[in-house]
């Protein structure tokens, strides 16, 4: 039942390019971009229980990177996919230093800092990122093929983000999977087991960070310019509220959280669209519209289910399974 | 002269000038289960945390083995093979019953980031081989009908055999047991001291216990040492202790009757 479930969802989406609109494509490589980037920062928080608001950053990083190494020092497009995600751990790994002493609310504000200093950096080395007009991402082209739209974006998006779930997915059933977890759970009782915290929170950074710099550097292919206005604080809000109403430490969490609130915006503007006869300035509203629905979307789950859409996905699957089960016993109804 | 297992020397400990020990030494010999006893406040517990690692001491010496361990950090000793339990559970409570126990075999598998994250052959073999480590041990301390369950739902008495498995599952070749049979009920008590036993005789682990159940520290224990007040105020073996007139004094005295 779940495999022919999941069969048809990925048919359905390997068929996309050749009957969607062109606005579904957009909204489908938005949301593939965003699985990529939910799942690295769901690594961190999630897993590796080490709370970040330095996601944009990274997006920033992986961006910027990418653009750089396209236009300026001549790397094939897709190899700079990889390349800016290598840098971005790099410099994930250093951001993630201070989480050695830092927990909590303080790591939240040792990763803050990194974010302003990744957005000064972006301002000021004009030589490398354009400054604040920023740069233009020509498409990626390999062997005469052009990525030059969503269209033809959306097959790689596709098969990076199912790449990376694939890979978060074995990570957490194997050694240094359980390793990170185990260090969010206790971290003493962790270390006395023979994990190398630091180590471990460091790798979590790095790995996290690769993520979302490929989303970042995506981001950039798909938008074609970027400019340090790209990357706003709330860029790394979203990530946490996708994080958090998916499901922390949940794979499948990440693509329930980061697909249901890239298309919430989507629903909430075809609906504003529907009813602008009746209320011509809710429109204009719209960005505060999504704002207040996160936010209360946030509470709400905080306070009645924690573990996100991923619990209650996994509540409904064993309902439905123990209904079906009970069906013989009981008789037609 | 063989080697001891552990040699404590005139370990001195102290938090920001209450001190927890002060010049406390001993030796554990090899293959014993050596009891710590003494009231509360003796700085028991912070002997078992100065010998895996989570307290530095102030002076003195601890050698594992041959090997001097004292500034060593936690995960490092459990390389060499020193284990715990923790008298408050600590287990990985959003982990089920077999991942917290397979976390115990961390340091007996070399599989990394890449390698698991690609599923590559050698880090599927390495998993396949701790799977079946760790399903000797549920067999072993009897938590089979449990081992799929979230750690976190389980009985009391359920938890702590399960962090006693997640120890054992490391192969140590000491272990530093707080407080096995806190808060645990007269079956649960028999199950844990048969498993601690048969621990230590199957597997030859030396087995560093703090307990409060007189009881079963004079049936187990080869060797006892009292602490009192973080001084050693007696050490030898259980009959030589009880009959000790500081510790009659110090500490059997209130429960004797």
């Amino acid at each position: 039942m779940r495999r022919v479930a999941s069969g048809v969802t990925l048919a359905a989406l390997v068929l996309l390019p050749f009957f969607g609109s062109n606005y579904a494509l957009d909204v489908a490589n938005r949301c593939g971009i965003a699985v990529i980037g939910v799942l690295g920062l769901n690594i961190l928080t999630g897993f590796t229980g080490l709370i970040s608001l330095g996601n944009a950053a990274f997006m920033a990083i992986g961006g910027f990177s990418a653009a750089f190494l396209i236009t300026k020092a001549g790397v094939n497009g897709f190899a700079a996919i990889p390349a800016a995600g290598a840098i971005a751990a790099l410099l994930g790994m250093i951001v993630g230093v201070p989480s050695l002493r830092l927990k909590g609310l303080y790591l939240a504000m040792a990763t803050l800092a990194a974010h302003f200093i990744v957005e000064f950096t972006v301002v000021k080395w004009e030589s490398v990122t354009g400054g604040v007009s920023g740069m233009s991402v020509p498409a990626p082209a390999l062997f005469g093929v052009v990525l030059d739209n969503d269209r033809k974006l959306f097959g790689l998006v596709l098969l990076l983000a199912l790449a990376a779930l694939l890979f978060a997915r074995n990570l957490f059933r194997a050694r240094p999977g359980r390793a990170l977890i185990a260090v969010r759970d206790h971290e003493t009782a962790a270390a006395v087991m023979g994990i190398d915290v630091f180590r471990a929170k460091i790798s979590a950074f790095g790995l996290s960070a690769f993520f979302v710099g490929v989303a970042g550097a995506l981001a950039a292919i798909q938008s074609r310019i970027i400019s340090p206005e790209s990357y706003p604080l709330s860029l790394a809000i979203d990530a946490l509220s996708m994080v958090i109403i998916g499901g922390m430490g949940s794979v499948a969490g990440s693509v329930l959280g980061a697909v249901g609130l890239t298309l919430l915006p989507e629903g909430l503007r075809a609906a504003t669209n529907a009813l602008s006869g009746q209320w011509p300035d809710l429109i204009s509203k719209l960005s505060i519209l999504k704002e207040l629905v996160f936010s209360i979307l946030i509470i709400v789950f905080l306070i009645f289910e924690p573990h996100g859409l991923a619990a209650l996905w996994r509540r409904a699957v064993r309902k439905r399974h123990a209904t079906t089960q009970q069906q013989p016993e009981g008789g037609g109804k | 002269m063989t080697a001891m297992a552990l040699s404590i020397r005139d370990l001195f400990l102290s938090f920001g000038g209450v001190s927890a020990l002060s010049g406390v030494s001993f030796d554990v010999r090899p293959g014993e289960i050596f009891a710590i006893i003494g009231p509360n406040g003796a700085g028991k517990s912070s002997m078992l945390n100065c010998i895996s690692g989570l307290y530095r001491p102030q002076r003195g010496t601890i050698a594992f083995g041959e090997t001097p361990v004292t500034g060593l950090p936690p995960h490092r000793r459990a390389r060499l093979g020193i284990a715990r339990s923790f008298q408050n559970i600590a287990l990985f409570k959003e982990m089920s019953v077999v991942d917290n126990i397979l976390v115990g075999r961390h340091l007996h598998a070399r599989t990394r980031l890449l390698s698991a994250g690609f599923s590559l052959p050698s880090a599927r073999i390495s998993e396949k081989a701790q799977r079946a480590k760790v399903d000797e041990v549920v067999a072993f301390l009897g938590l089979g009908a449990v081992r799929d369950e979230p750690v976190g739902t389980l009985a009391y008495g359920v938890q702590k055999r399960v962090e006693l498995a997640r120890a054992l599952a490391s192969e140590p070749k000491l272990l530093l047991l707080d407080e096995p049979m806190a808060g645990m009920n007269s079956g649960e008590r028999d199950d844990m001291v048969r498993a601690i036993l048969e621990t230590n005789a199957a597997h030859g682990v030396t087995i560093v216990m703090i307990e409060h159940d007189m009881g079963i520290v004079m049936d187990i224990s080869d060797t006892v040492c009292v602490l009192d007040f973080g001084r050693r105020i007696a050490l030898g073996s259980p009959s030589e202790v009880r009959d000790d007139p500081h510790v009659i004094k110090a500490y059997l005295g209130e429960e004797d009757d």
